[in-house]
This record gives C-alpha cells, sequence and structure tokens, in this order.
C-alpha cells in the first residue's frame, strides 16, 4: 500500500514539474515541442549514423573491414553510417603514435598512474592524500623514465611519440611545469621591486599578445640558437617550452585574480605577527588565493588542452595529427567524419572532466565559505 | 633617559604622496604604561600606531623600539615585530586555519617552537581569553567578539612586551564590546605595555596612564586621564570630548 502511494506521490511530483517548467503556457508547449522535434531529429539522425547503421570491426556482409573498399557505407551508398574500422585500424598510433608497439606496455602504466598521480592534488579529503600527493611528486620521474627509458629500458625517441601520448605529455607536463612559474610570475607582478615587477608584467603581456602558433614557430626556429652548440633539444621538447610558458602567462593572471581577492588586513596580520614575506606567502596569502583562482585556473588548462593540437604545424603528431596521417592512407582516406568525431570525442571527454571539475569546486567554494 | 623607556618616537613625519600624515610627532612610552589615543576620523591614528611596528614606514624622524632603531633594515623590523603585537578593528583572522592554527601558527614558523608546544601555548592563551572549547572552530563560525578575543590570543602567543590595539571594538555590536574590554583590562592589569586606539572612553578611565589627543597629524594634548577629561587645555579637545561624551 506505502509503496503505490509513494508511485502515486513520485508520479504527481513528476508530472507537477513537466507542467511548471515545459506546459506552463502555450508559448512554452509550443517551444517545448520544437526543441523536441529538433532533438528528436538530430539525436536519431546522429545516432543511426554513429552506432545503428554503422561497421564497427565487420561490415554488413560479416567481412572483417580491412580498408575502406569494405566499409558497408562504400558498397551500399546511402543504406549506411559511419565506418569505425578506422579507428581500430588505427588504435595504436592513435593511442601511442610510432612508439614501438611491444614497447606501449610503458605507456599503458603511465597512462593507468596518471589518475593516481592527479587525484591527491584534485580532491583535499581523499583518505591517504599525503601518500598520493608523494606519489604526484615522484610521478613525473617515474614517467620520464619509463616513456623516454634508461638503464633497463630501452630508450624511445620523442620523434616516436604521437597521438593522445603526446597530447597528453604536452598537456600535463605543461600545465605541470607551468604552475610554479606562474605562481612566481603572478607574486612577482604584485611585487614592490621595480625591476622584477616590469620583468613579470612584459613577459606576461607579451605572451599573451601572442598567438600559441607564433610562440610554436618560435621556439622551434630560436631555441636552438639561445643554447650552446651541439644541445639539440627535439621537437617535442621545443614544443613543450612554448606551450609551457604561454600556459604559465594565462595561469598567472588567473593567479594573480585570486591574490588580489585577499583583502590587505591578512598580510598585516602575518606581518604583525613576524612572518616573513615568504612565510606570509606560502602559509596566508597563497592557500586562500589558490582557493579562489582555482575555477579560472581550470578554465585556462581546458584552453591550452585543446591548444596542444597546434603543435601538428611544427611537424609533432599529437592526436589530430595521427588523424590526418589516418586520413592521408589511401587505404582510408575520406573517412573524415570518422577521424574527427572520434577526435573531438577523445578531447571533450577530457575538457568536459575538466569543466565538471571546476564547476565541482565553486559549489564547494560556495559552501565551505558559508 | 631610563632604561625604562619601551618606544621612542621623535619628531616622526609621514607622507602619503602630497598629503602629509603625522606631522612631528614626539612620543616616549615607558614599560607598563597604558596610552589612550584617540582624535577625530583621519587624525592619523591608526598610522601611528603602525610605524610603530613598520607596517608603515615614516619618512623623517626616529622611531626606536626597545632600544632598535626602525629603518629598511628587515632584521630590525623582524626583531621589533616579534615584540609587538598588535590587534585590528577589523579582527583578520586567516579564514582558512583553525583557531588553534591561527594562535599556533606564528610561535611554529617565527619562533620555530615544536608543534605540540606550540598548540599548548596557545591553549593556554585561548583559555585566557575564555574560549578555550572554541579552539577546533574556523574563525568564520565565532561571534565578532569571540573572533577579536582569539585575535588578542595570537598576539599574545608570540609573548610580546607591547601591545598595540587599532580600534579593537568598533566593529562590534555593543553586546559583545565588554567581553573584549574584559580581556584588555585584564591584559593592562598584569603589566602588558598598551597602545590603544579607541573611542571607548569608560575604558579609557580604568586603564589609561595617559591620554593622547590627535588632530590633522599632530599630538595635540597629552595628559594623564584626569587632566585630560576634567580639565583639558586645547579647544578642540574639549570640542572633541563634547562630542563623544554627549554622543
Ligand atoms: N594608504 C593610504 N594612502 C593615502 N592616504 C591614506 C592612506 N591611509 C590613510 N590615509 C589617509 O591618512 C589620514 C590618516 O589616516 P588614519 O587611518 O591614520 O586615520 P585615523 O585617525 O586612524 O582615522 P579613523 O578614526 O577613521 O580610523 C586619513 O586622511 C586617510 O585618508
Ligand atoms: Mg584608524
Amino acid at each position: 500500500m506505502s509503496s503505490t502511494t509513494i508511485q502515486i506521490i513520485s508520479r504527481s511530483k513528476y508530472y507537477n514539474w513537466l507542467v511548471k517548467n515545459l506546459f506552463s503556457s502555450w508559448v512554452n508547449t509550443i517551444l517545448t515541442v520544437i526543441a523536441l522535434i529538433f532533438v528528436y531529429q538530430v539525436g536519431s539522425f546522429f545516432l543511426n549514423w554513429a552506432i545503428f547503421d554503422a561497421d564497427f570491426r565487420y561490415n554488413f556482409q560479416g567481412e572483417l573491414i580491412i580498408d575502406r573498399g569494405f566499409c558497408s557505407k562504400n558498397i551500399m551508398p546511402g543504406e549506411y553510417g559511419a565506418c569505425w574500422a578506422i579507428i581500430f585500424a588505427r588504435w595504436n598510433q592513435f593511442m601511442y603514435g610510432l612508439y614501438p608497439i611491444e614497447e606501449a606496455w610503458r605507456v599503458n602504466l603511465i597512462y593507468a598512474l596518471l589518475p593516481l598521480a592527479i587525484i591527491g592534488i584534485l580532491f583535499d579529503k581523499i583518505p591517504f592524500r599525503r601518500y598520493f600527493i608523494y606519489f604526484t611528486f615522484i610521478f613525473p620521474f617515474l614517467a620520464y623514465f619509463m616513456l623516454y627509458g634508461g638503464p633497463g629500458l630501452s630508450v624511445v625517441g620523442t620523434n616516436k611519440w604521437g597521438g593522445l601520448l603526446v597530447t597528453l605529455f604536452l598537456g600535463v607536463t605543461g600545465i605541470g611545469l607551468a604552475f610554479p612559474l606562474s605562481i612566481l610570475l603572478a607574486l612577482g607582478r604584485r611585487s614592490k621591486m621595480p625591476i622584477i615587477k616590469s620583468l613579470c608584467v612584459v613577459f606576461i603581456e607579451f605572451i599573451r599578445g601572442v598567438p600559441l602558433i607564433t610562440l610554436l614557430f618560435t621556439a622551434n626556429v630560436m631555441l636552438p640558437l639561445f643554447l650552446p652548440d651541439g644541445v639539440n633539444p627535439d621537437n617535442l621538447l621545443r614544443a613543450l617550452v612554448a606551450v609551457t610558458l604561454f600556459q604559465s602567462a594565462y595561469m598567472a593572471e588567473a593567479i594573480r585574480g585570486g591574490l588580489q581577492a585577499i583583502p590587505r588586513g591578512q598580510v598585516e596580520a602575518a606581518q604583525s605577527l613576524g612572518l616573513s614575506y615568504w612565510q606570509t606567502t606560502r602559509k596566508i596569502v597563497l592557500p586562500q588565493a589558490l582557493k579562489i583562482a582555482i575555477p579560472p585556473i581550470v578554465n585556462t588548462c581546458i584552453g591550452l588542452f585543446k591548444d596542444t593540437s597546434l603543435v601538428l604545424i611544427i611537424g609533432l603528431f599529437d592526436l589530430l595529427g595521427i588523424g590526418r596521417a589516418a586520413l592521408a592512407d589511401m587505404t582510408w582516406t575520406k573517412l573524415y567524419y570518422e577521424v574527427y568525431v572520434f577526435i573531438s570525442l577523445v578531447f571533450f571527454i577530457f575538457c568536459f572532466g575538466m569543466s565538471r571539475y571546476s564547476l565541482y569546486l565553486e559549489k564547494k567554494l560556495k559552501t565551505d565559505n558559508s | 633617559m631610563s632604561t625604562d623607556q619601551v618606544i621612542h618616537l621623535e619628531k616622526v613625519n609621514k607622507w602619503y604622496d602630497d598629503f602629509h600624515v603625522l606631522k612631528d610627532i614626539d612620543l616616549i612610552v615607558n614599560k607598563g604604561q597604558k596610552i589612550v589615543i584617540c582624535g577625530p576620523s583621519g587624525s592619523g591614528k591608526s598610522t601611528m600606531i603602525r610605524c610603530i611596528n613598520r607596517l608603515e614606514a615614516h619618512q623623517k624622524g626616529t622611531i626606536v623600539v626597545h632600544g632598535t632603531e626602525l629603518t629598511n633594515d628587515l632584521k630590525n623590523i623582524d626583531l621589533i615585530r616579534k615584540n609587538v603585537g598588535m590587534v585590528f578593528q577589523q579582527f583578520n583572522l586567516f579564514p582558512h586555519l583553525s583557531v588553534l592554527d591561527n594562535i599556533s601558527l606564528a610561535p611554529i614558523w617565527v619562533k620555530k617552537m615544536p608543534k605540540n608546544e606550540a598548540e599548548d601555548i596557545a591553549m593556554s592563551y585561548l583559555e585566557k581569553v575564555k574560549i578555550p572549547e572554541q579552539a577546533q572552530k574556523f574563525p568564520g563560525q565565532l561571534s565578532g567578539g569571540q573572533q577579536q578575543r582569539v585575535a588578542i590570543a595570537r598576539s599574545l602567543a608570540m609573548n610580546p612586551d607591547i601591545m598595540l590595539f587599532d580600534e579593537p571594538t568598533s566593529a562590534l555590536d555593543p553586546e559583545m564590546i565588554k567581553e573584549v574590554l574584559d580581556v584588555m583590562i585584564q591584559l593592562a592589569e598584569e603589566g602588558m605595555t598598551m597602545l590603544v586606539v579607541t573611542h571607548e572612553m569608560g575604558f579609557a578611565k580604568t586603564v589609561a596612564d595617559q591620554m593622547i589627543f590627535m588632530d590633522e597629524g599632530r599630538i595635540v594634548e597629552q595628559a594623564s586621564p584626569d587632566e585630560f577629561f576634567n580639565n583639558p587645555k586645547s579647544d578642540r579637545t574639549k570640542l572633541f570630548l563634547s562630542q563623544i561624551l554627549n554622543h
């Protein structure tokens, strides 16, 4: 009896919500209907194309698809949707680039450990957080050793790296290196020492005034000029320098916003207790400022993550570069939609994750402060 | 001069750009003295006491605290700040730290005290200001009066021998003023050297050895409370007193 009552109540709740939000007036009802028709049309078209009428590894005749000629849509034009076989065929390249496949377990291991390395930074209330943070600091060395190689592991030059590996390497390392740099830049920009202050202002404004592509070209061409003869950093490292500098300028501005929100009295109280500039900064100012600045920082990270795809212009094969290489292959050419939809989906997963994290933080900030 | 002299300001002048905030300030404070400073808004009271622990820098004249002259030398500034505590109108507690951490922070980082020792000291000062039960809370969860008492405990935990108070009760609701003043009176009875900017004239009459009236960047009148309240010399002091006492 009680369960039917609950059902009735919850059903009427649901009904009330519908009436209130979707059918409250004639105009609202018409808009709702139009929107539903639109969503239905677009959604069903896409789902049919991407899933119901699509080939994955086998075509409609049950044959393994080994080139574009086997795709159902190329055998019976107009009847079938996407041909995802290209993604399966090129999967290793999308994930690792030209990394030797017998060594790919090293990359997989790093992919698997990456979440453990960042979880301690992202969430402050997880158990054993201290150990996760230790791991965060060990991880870069571990990742370098596993990915590049060294004693006991064969060396895999970065010219072999590609696909998601390059995208994540540039994104994660760029953000990781830019973070401390951006804190120094933001503090420097607010420094009372005129030389430090103007250096930081010039750096930040210069970088923000230049497109990332220009920086990538510049790093590619100019970096060797600044380094001693014989030191010839590889392309990936040059790109990393450009990406890091770029990101640090934007992050610095986000952090500066946080610093500005800290009342002067906080610094004065710390000073009056005898804390030094660095103690005040570390213990009082930064913890409060970063907390405020994290949502805008995450937004700059989302931007950077997408911008890493620009490195294909200096000859690196990130996810997008690998996709274009796949399309250039005569056996698979012309499957543009499949390749670009897949790449978009991968970028979307990461960026959407960051965006949700930023929202979560904003909510948490609000409840923390009340 | 006597060795009891702990603060000595001589011909101190300060400008904010063109604006002359402090004009030839002379002031001597002896050990254990309680000095109450009053005066109209903008007269430079805050600026003067903030010069004593170098939250503001003066441009002319000398300020000597415990025999150390305040200059740009950071070592001297650190030395003086360790011995001079300050309580602000807006409390300025650190909102991201618990009450206990607010108080033990400076002993741990400035005096390099072991954490548990610093926390014991923090607790003893919380007991002194009568809110030991709030140790684990965050500043945002306390009333204004409680926050200000934590701020006093935080300063005292550095074991200063001079305390500066800049309108410690002006941001408080009337019913909380007394609990803060009581702590300050107790501190005065224990012999702390205190410079207090306040318009609480009841408190001044109970505690002060010296009253100072400031106007337009000058010390206009300095006298014992008895003289000051019953027989003020300058007209500006008379006007000011009549305004705030009738208020
Ligand atoms: N950072 C600053 N820059 C410029 N002018 C300032 C600054 N701080 C204070 N002043 C000015 O200096 C004068 C003295 O300020 P101060 O805060 O010392 O006054 P006060 O006597 O404490 O007043 P109140 O009772 O309002 O606290 C005021 O006219 C004020 O506007
Ligand atoms: Mg003031």
